[in-house]
Order: C-alpha cells, then sequence, then structure tokens
C-alpha cells in the first residue's frame, strides 16, 4: 500500500494547485456585468438558436465499438503482463478471442460503420 | 513510513510540481519562438530580453481577466470541467521516471512512486481526459463547442484504443506494468528497435490523443474557434492549456519511457543519476520539438480521414503488432 499513498499526496496537490489558481483568478479578476458580455459566443454576430444540435449517429455507433475493443483491452492486459509463464494454452485461448472480436471489426467495416458521410 | 522517507517523498513531489508548472510556461514560448523560426519570423520578441517573459505576461493577463460563466451553462458542470483537464494532468507525473536509483545518503529513486502497475495508472487517467473536453462542450450550451466536444470525444477514444495496443506489446516485452522495470528492461536495446511499428502507432495516437496538429480538429481554429473550450475566460481558459501543454509534455515522456530506453544511455561512472536525468530530458525534449515541427508541417486532416484512418489502418495493425510481439515472446521463452 505505501506506494500508493503518494498518489494520494499528488492528487491532494493537484487538487490544492486548482484552488491557489482559482482564488488568485476570483481576486485579481474584476467582475462587471453586462448583457452582451454573457450571450453565447458566435464569431461577433448576434447569437441565434441554442446551442443544442442534432448528433449525427456515427457518435453513437463510435461509443460502442469503443466499448467492446476497450473491453478486450481489460483482458489483453493481465494476459500480456504474465504471457511467458501461462503456456501456450492460454495463448491460443486468448487467439480464439481476439480473432472474434477482429471478425466483429470486420463485419463492422462491411456494415459501413467507419464512412462518414 | 519514517520521517526521512516522508521528506524525501515530499520534496520529489514539489520537484515535480514545479516542473508541472514551468513546464506550460517554457513550451508555450518555445512553441511560439520555434514555429516563428520555421515561418522565418522572430516570434515573440518584446517582453523581456529575447520576448522570454512573454508566457509570464500572458499568465498574468488571464488571470486578471473576468470570469464569466454564461447564463445559458450548465453551471456546475461548467465549472467541474477544467478541473478535470489539470488534476489527472498532474496527477500521473507522481509514476514517471525521471532517472535510475541514486545513492543521496540512502538509496532512493528518482521517480515518486514506482507503481507496480504504473502504466495502467497513466493510461487510467489518460480516459479521464476524455471527460473535460465532452463536460465543457456539453455545459456551454454553444455550437462551437458542442461541435468540438463531439469530435474530442470520438477522436480520443478511438486512438486510445490503438494508444493501449501498442502499450500492450510493450508489456508483452517487459513482462511488466511498471515503468521502471520497463525502462530497466531496456538497458541492453532500446525497445524502439523491435517494436518500430509499435513505436510509429503509440506517436501517431499520441498526438491524436493530446489533440494535436495534424489531429487537432477537437480546437480547429478556423472552422470552430477553439471548440470546446470557446466559452471560458480568464484563469480557467488558462488551465485548458496548462493541462494541454502538460499532457504533451507527458507523451512525450512516456515514449521516452516506453520505447526509447528511458534513463538509459552511455554514462560517466560516478555520475549515473545526472547523466539518466540527462538523457531522460534530452529525449522529452526532442519529441517536444516534434510536435511543434508537426504542427507547422502538416496540414490539418478531414474528419473523416482522422477516423476511418484509426479504425480501418491503425487498429488493424496494432493487432497484428500485438501478435507477432506475442508470438515472438512465445517462442523465445
Amino acid at each position: 500500500m505505501a506506494s500508493y499513498l503518494p498518489l494520494l499526496v499528488a492528487s491532494v496537490a493537484a487538487i490544492g494547485f486548482v484552488g491557489v489558481a482559482l482564488g488568485l483568478g476570483f481576486l485579481l479578476a474584476p467582475q462587471q456585468f453586462s448583457r452582451l458580455k454573457r450571450t453565447i459566443y458566435e464569431c461577433g454576430m448576434e447569437s441565434t438558436g441554442g446551442g443544442w444540435r442534432q448528433v449525427h449517429i456515427r457518435y453513437y455507433l463510435m461509443a460502442i465499438l469503443f466499448v467492446i475493443f476497450a473491453v478486450e483491452g481489460i483482458f489483453l492486459f493481465p494476459w500480456a503482463a504474465v504471457l511467458g509463464e501461462i503456456g501456450t494454452f492460454a495463448f491460443v485461448e486468448m487467439l480464439v478471442f481476439m480473432s472474434i472480436l477482429f471478425f466483429g471489426l470486420i463485419y463492422a467495416w462491411r456494415k459501413g460503420a467507419f464512412e462518414w458521410r | 513510513m519514517d520521517l526521512v522517507s516522508t521528506l524525501a517523498l515530499l520534496a520529489k513531489g514539489l520537484v515535480v510540481l514545479l516542473i508541472f508548472l514551468a513546464a506550460p510556461l517554457i513550451f508555450v514560448l518555445a512553441e511560439r519562438k520555434i514555429l516563428g523560426r520555421i515561418q522565418s519570423r522572430r516570434g515573440p520578441n518584446r517582453v523581456g530580453p529575447l520576448g522570454l517573459f512573454q508566457t509570464v505576461a500572458d499568465g498574468i493577463k488571464l488571470g486578471t481577466k473576468e470570469d464569466i460563466i454564461p447564463p445559458a451553462a450548465d453551471r456546475v458542470v461548467f465549472w467541474v470541467a477544467p478541473l478535470f483537464m489539470v488534476i489527472p494532468a498532474i496527477a500521473a507525473w507522481s509514476v514517471i521516471p525521471f532517472g535510475p536509483m541514486v545513492e543521496i545518503g540512502r538509496e532512493t529513486g528518482l521517480w515518486i512512486t514506482n507503481l507496480n502497475v504504473g502504466i495502467l495508472f497513466v493510461l487510467a487517467l489518460g480516459s479521464l481526459n476524455t471527460y473535460g473536453p465532452v463536460m465543457s462542450g456539453w455545459s456551454s450550451n454553444s455550437k462551437y463547442a458542442h461541435f468540438g466536444a463531439l469530435r474530442s470525444g470520438a477522436q480520443i477514444i478511438s486512438y486510445e484504443l490503438t494508444l493501449g495496443l501498442a502499450v500492450l506489446a510493450v508489456v508483452v516485452y517487459a513482462g511488466s506494468f511498471s515503468l521502471i522495470d520497463i525502462v530497466e528492461s531496456q538497458r541492453h536495446m532500446w525497445l524502439v528497435a523491435p517494436q518500430f511499428l509499435g513505436f510509429l502507432i503509440f506517436i501517431v495516437s499520441g498526438v491524436a490523443e493530446t489533440n494535436r496538429a495534424p489531429f487537432d480538429l477537437p480546437e480547429a481554429e478556423t472552422e470552430i474557434v477553439a471548440g470546446y473550450f470557446v466559452e471560458y475566460t480568464g484563469i480557467r481558459f488558462a488551465m485548458f492549456f496548462i493541462a494541454e501543454y502538460a499532457n504533451m509534455f507527458l507523451m512525450s515522456m512516456l515514449v521516452t519511457v516506453l520505447y526509447l530506453g528511458g534513463w538509459n544511455g552511455f554514462t560517466i561512472p560516478g555520475l549515473e543519476g545526472v547523466s539518466g536525468v540527462v538523457w531522460t530530458m534530452a529525449k522529452a525534449l526532442t519529441l517536444m520539438f516534434g510536435y511543434f515541427w508537426l504542427r507547422a508541417t502538416l496540414p490539418r486532416l478531414r474528419y473523416d480521414q482522422l477516423m476511418s484512418f484509426c479504425w480501418k489502418i491503425l487498429l488493424p495493425l496494432g493487432v497484428l503488432n500485438l501478435l507477432v510481439a506475442s508470438v515472438l515472446r512465445m517462442v523465445w521463452s
């Protein structure tokens, strides 16, 4: 556990740094309200409509594909660290797992998940 | 844990925090100077001798500007988003080794902590980097920020996969997650030699992860102004900048540690500590120069090219690289 304690110290230092920076900004910065200053920035034009727009469905597909391959990564990491000791069986096992996911990638590719139009 | 090692830990932490504070100041200036030279300009040269105090002046200016939260924004998320950028960027430095074990009164390593899951910890904090852009872009309730956040989210999660695959091949070679063990395993040969493909994949993904040119679509100045942080002002705007440059330096350090042998290099006997730090810094700073050089040389990619390059080329290459590495490891052991 002793090697994890410095991480806590580093995180506290990071939060402290952010706190000091924000505090200094709060003390030094002026506060003058005006209506125009508080509108949404749109290159100097008068802003029209809200900021919400439709999100293209491709982004959703990307997120789903990411989840699949990130889970693959989670299984691969411990396997990679002990690859020297675990023998051929575990190696072949992982090859099967990876090839299934790789066929998944090819399927998504053929279905056009990576075409941005 | 006794008093001396606690004090040593605090001293090391302080040095790293100072490096973290100084790095963005130096790198922003260095980038502007180098870009200027490449484009046959002088770069900033008015504030202080040779313009050395330019970023200090910029920092003071940003700190004394009003901190506006637009009424249309989601206040809480808008407030928290910059913290999600900066805090992981600082915390990740606690596992990066700067030099070998040295003798200063007692044996101590030139790193803050030797975590046995070091590289996983860095990758995990790197994943947190997705939240900063997405939260700030979503909460701003602005069109440019919205587009920036979408682009950034999709780009960072896609290139995170290829980054992870490249790291996996390194772990296969080193047999450990600890960054110190990974450097030790490169005593006789830098990993860039057997892992050249992995090295290239890691560098490309690293540039994309840090949202830098030619992959800087999330903050493309010419189309969506500043992307996800367009609504931020003052000290909080500065935080996005600090986080960006700290992450660039972190990525350069990671390439040094994983592929370029870290502190390994020829040393003078008795000066292993000093030469180790010099080697690490020299390699990391060279990679930082590479970042600036890329920005000056390459035009921005188109978004569909960016995504299909990741999924259709880098990802299969990464899997192939991992397979070759693991087969070699199996045959060799």
